[in-house]
Parts: C-alpha cells; sequence; structure tokens
C-alpha cells in the first residue's frame, strides 16, 4: 500500500494498512490501551473503531446483538454483503449453518490429514536441500497449507499459485480497492462453481462432495450457501495458517535460545506453538455496529466498522503477564487466536495440527538457522498479519550459522 | 472416618466453543464429541495424579467452560 496520508494521532485517525502498523503494530497497541483504548478512525466507510484491551475485545465478540459479522473486513468504502456462512451469519442462521462444517474440523477428522501434512512438509524441506539458504517463507510456509486445504477439496495443488493470488487480492488489496474485491470474489465464485458441477456429476471423498451431501435444517445448502462455504474454506485456512507457520520460524530465527531448546526438547512443543499463537496471532477480524452501544467507555454508533483485534487482545498485560515476551514453557495461556465466542475459527484444529508439524519438520531438518545478514522480511498488511518474505541463512554440523 | 473429597472436571456446554484446548492439555479427562465441542469423559473424577493438568484445562479454556468441582 503505497503513499498513504501520514496517520496524525493512532487513536483518532489509525490505519491498520501504515507501514508503521504492519511492521510493528505492539508499541502502537500499548499506547492506545494506556490512553484510549477505543481508537477511531474516519479513513473508513462509515467510520471505524479498534478496540485494545482483551476485554472489549471480548465483550464485542460475544454481542451479537449490537455487533454483527456480516461484514468480517473493515473497508475504506464498503461493498454489497457477501455471505461466506458460517463466518458472516449472525444468530440465528450462524449455528446451522456451523453445525455443517463442524464434523469436518473436529480433533478426530484432523488428526486423519496429519501423514499427508508431515508428507508436504517433508517434500518441501527435501526440495531445500542441501541448499545454504532459502527464504522460510516462500520456499517453505506457504506451501503447506494451500496443499493440505486442496488435498481436502480434491482440487489441483498446481492451482496454489491462483489460490494465494486471489486471496492477496480479497485480504491485502481489496479492503481498499473495491472493484478488485469484487471481481476476484466473483473469480472466485466461477472457478468453485465449475467443481461443485463437477462433483454433483461424480462425487467423491472430498470436502466439496461433503457439502453437497449434506443438509441444513434437513434442506440440501442452497448453490450461493454452498459457493460461500466453499470461498470461505479457501480464503481463511490459507494465507492465516501461512502466517502462523511463518511468525514461529521468524520467532525461532531471531530467538536462538528458544530455538535451541524447542530443537533439544519435543515436549515443549505444546506451548510453544500456544505461545507462537498468542504473541503472534495473524487474524485480525471485524464487526458492523448494528444498534449504538458503548464498549470500554466509548459509544460504538451505527453502521461503524469494527476492528476486532485478536491479536491486540492477545497482548493486554492486563491477562498475560509480561505480554511482550515470548515464553515458550508458558502454561497459563488462555489467548484469543482463535476468536471468541461463537465464531472461534473453525479451522482451529487444522491450523494447530499444520503448524505443529511444520515446525517440528523443520527444526528435525533445520535445527540451526538464522535471518540473513541484512534481511529485510517483510509482512502482510492488513486482516492477516505474517511474514511474506523470511530470507534464512540454514545451518549444518559443519558450517553452523 | 472421613472420606477424602473428590476433585471432578465439568464442561459447561452451553459456554464450550471447541478450542479443543482441555483435550489438548488432558487427554485423559475430556474429549471432543462428534462436533469437536469438550466433553468430559467418563464421570470426571481427578485423581491426585491428573490434578496439575486438570488445573491447566481450566486455565487455558478462552471461554472459561471448564470447571472443577469438589464433591
Amino acid at each position: 500500500m503505497s503513499a498513504r496520508p501520514p496517520v496524525r494521532d493512532w487513536a483518532t485517525d489509525f490505519d491498520h494498512f501504515n507501514l508503521q502498523w504492519v511492521e510493528d503494530p505492539f508499541p502502537i497497541w500499548d499506547d492506545l490501551r494506556r490512553r484510549c483504548p477505543v481508537a477511531h478512525s474516519t479513513r473508513y466507510e462509515d467510520g471505524a473503531y479498534f478496540a485494545s484491551r482483551y476485554d472489549d475485545v471480548r465483550e464485542i465478540a460475544y454481542d451479537s446483538e449490537h455487533f454483527s459479522s456480516r461484514r468480517v473486513i473493515v473497508r475504506e468504502q464498503k461493498i454489497p454483503v457477501v455471505p461466506s456462512p458460517p463466518i458472516t451469519s449472525d444468530p440465528p442462521e450462524h449455528t446451522p449453518a456451523r453445525k455443517v462444517l463442524l464434523p469436518a474440523f473436529t480433533p478426530q477428522a484432523i488428526a486423519k490429514l496429519k501423514p499427508r501434512a508431515r508428507a508436504v512438509c517433508r517434500e518441501l524441506l527435501e526440495r531445500i536441500g542441501g541448499a545454504a539458504s532459502c527464504d522460510g517463507a516462500i520456499d517453505y510456509a506457504q506451501h503447506i497449507p494451500v496443499r493440505v486445504i486442496a488435498h481436502m477439496l480434491d482440487l489441483p495443488e498446481a492451482d496454489g499459485d491462483r489460490f494465494r493470488d486471489w486471496i492477496h487480492r480479497i485480504l491485502e488489496i481489496g479492503p481498499t480497492n473495491p472493484q478488485v474485491a469484487m471481481q476476484t470474489l466473483e473469480e472466485l465464485t466461477r472457478y468453485f462453481h465449475g467443481h461443485v458441477e463437477a462433483r454433483r456429476a461424480r462425487p467423491g471423498d472430498d470436502l466439496i462432495s461433503f457439502l453437497i451431501a449434506a443438509r441444513m435444517d434437513g434442506q440440501p445448502l442452497s448453490q450461493p450457501n454452498l459457493l460461500g462455504m466453499l470461498r470461505l474454506l479457501l480464503i481463511a485456512g490459507i494465507d492465516t495458517t501461512w502466517s502462523g507457520i511463518g511468525a514461529s520460524l521468524w520467532h525461532l530465527a531471531t530467538h536462538p535460545e528458544d530455538r535451541c531448546r524447542l530443537a533439544a526438547d519435543a515436549s515443549l512443543m505444546p506451548t510453544a506453538i500456544e505461545e507462537f499463537l498468542r504473541a503472534y496471532a495473524p487474524v485480525t477480524m471485524a464487526r458492523e455496529v448494528v444498534k449504538e452501544t458503548s464498549v470500554g467507555g466509548c459509544t460504538f454508533k451505527e453502521k461503524a466498522q469494527v476492528l476486532l483485534s485478536f491479536p491486540a487482545a492477545n497482548r493486554d498485560p492486563a491477562m498475560f503477564p509480561d505480554p511482550d515476551r515470548v515464553i515458550i514453557e508458558r502454561a497459563e495461556n488462555r489467548h484469543a487466536a482463535f476468536g471468541l465466542g461463537r465464531h472461534r475459527c473453525l479451522g482451529s484444529n487444522l491450523a494447530r495440527m499444520e503448524m505443529t508439524v511444520a515446525i517440528e519438520e523443520w527444526l528435525a531438518r533445520f535445527p540451526d538457522f538464522r535471518l540473513a545478514d541484512g534481511a529485510r522480511v517483510k509482512w502482510s498488511e492488513g486482516t492477516v498479519r505474517g511474514p511474506r518474505r523470511l530470507p534464512f541463512v540454514l545451518g549444518t554440523a559443519r558450517n553452523p550459522v | 472416618m472421613a472420606s477424602a473429597k473428590v476433585l471432578r472436571v465439568r464442561v459447561e456446554s452451553e459456554r464450550c466453543q471447541g478450542h479443543n484446548r482441555c483435550c489438548s492439555i488432558a487427554p485423559e479427562l475430556f474429549e471432543a464429541d462428534e462436533l469437536g465441542n469438550a466433553r468430559v469423559r467418563g464421570d470426571g473424577a481427578v485423581t491426585p495424579a491428573l490434578e496439575a493438568k486438570a488445573r491447566l484445562a481450566v486455565a487455558n479454556c478462552p471461554e472459561h467452560a471448564v470447571r472443577i468441582t469438589q464433591d
């Protein structure tokens, strides 16, 4: 995002596409938490609010009466509401739509995909092989969720570049460019339309066929609901986990002590993954105010957009002692990386599994690595935060980094 | 003879959103149902060996849905 007007004051003019926010938002959030705690901005149509405290984020997430999920991305210009149930659904439509998808994402269902995810990671690492350097985001992290979701939906893995391009346009360009947003959503709908028709003719053992056969309140899903759910599965499942894996690798590349401890002691992995999720939570959601209310001492005006920052909630010192320190053995960690309340990330078991396998396999192959000298890490903008370029130097027993 | 108090875990199903933290931390005490929401295994009785895990399951539930009771 080039040439954005400079921010006058983060409390009254915040811009989550500003480079300072994109690269290091944490000091900005600390400042807002101390003096605000709810920021506002008129850069977005009908205005936008940003809650910086855990308790306020939680209250908004739990309150579907005043805060609707029909718009889950904060935009400069609103576009017509394009339903992707259940993420864009409010009660009472939300629960039936969510129940359609939940069985496919239980811990038991996701455990069956673990060998596949591991094979994908090993193949990628094999390709990096004995190189002295690589890009952890481009050569490794970005491919893992794409291949796993392609497998789940039985779509060609070779379509991965198109998936990432669509998602980049929807999540990073779309919020400030409504034409791109609408055009990309149409392309994605057309793509799935073709696959749905093919699968209706020849059902398989995949998630598209599962949704075609599914019943919601006793009826098959309408075509718009079906296509909306498929768009959601693709958009929500790729950049997010790519970001989670990438941010974990970035942490380990820049914190050699944590890297050595985790490589040496696999029993630290569960708490380490939760801590990476807390400290580098990739996903910021949005709500639309549908009835005026007050949270954190601030009035939320009807029609305004709300940036629902789970990443900021996760750095609140009132909730997490020493929140800016990553403590890989942190035992009590009620983080909100997957949201709070009825919209808890449907894919959280999948994301955790992919992150765990990806980090285990990476450390088994490359226990010794660091950021390349002078490397410039590029972070994604807006709704999903994660490193998009991670130039690494890889060490070997003979040539440690 | 006074009998020792029994600790039990409980999942408040109206609060649980299926984060699955309790099932990961204490699989001996919790399991996921067919929708991925948590339920207690058996009668939820916590042996002394599992008490620490039960308390961690409580402390990590983002929805405050896991409780420990004593009877």
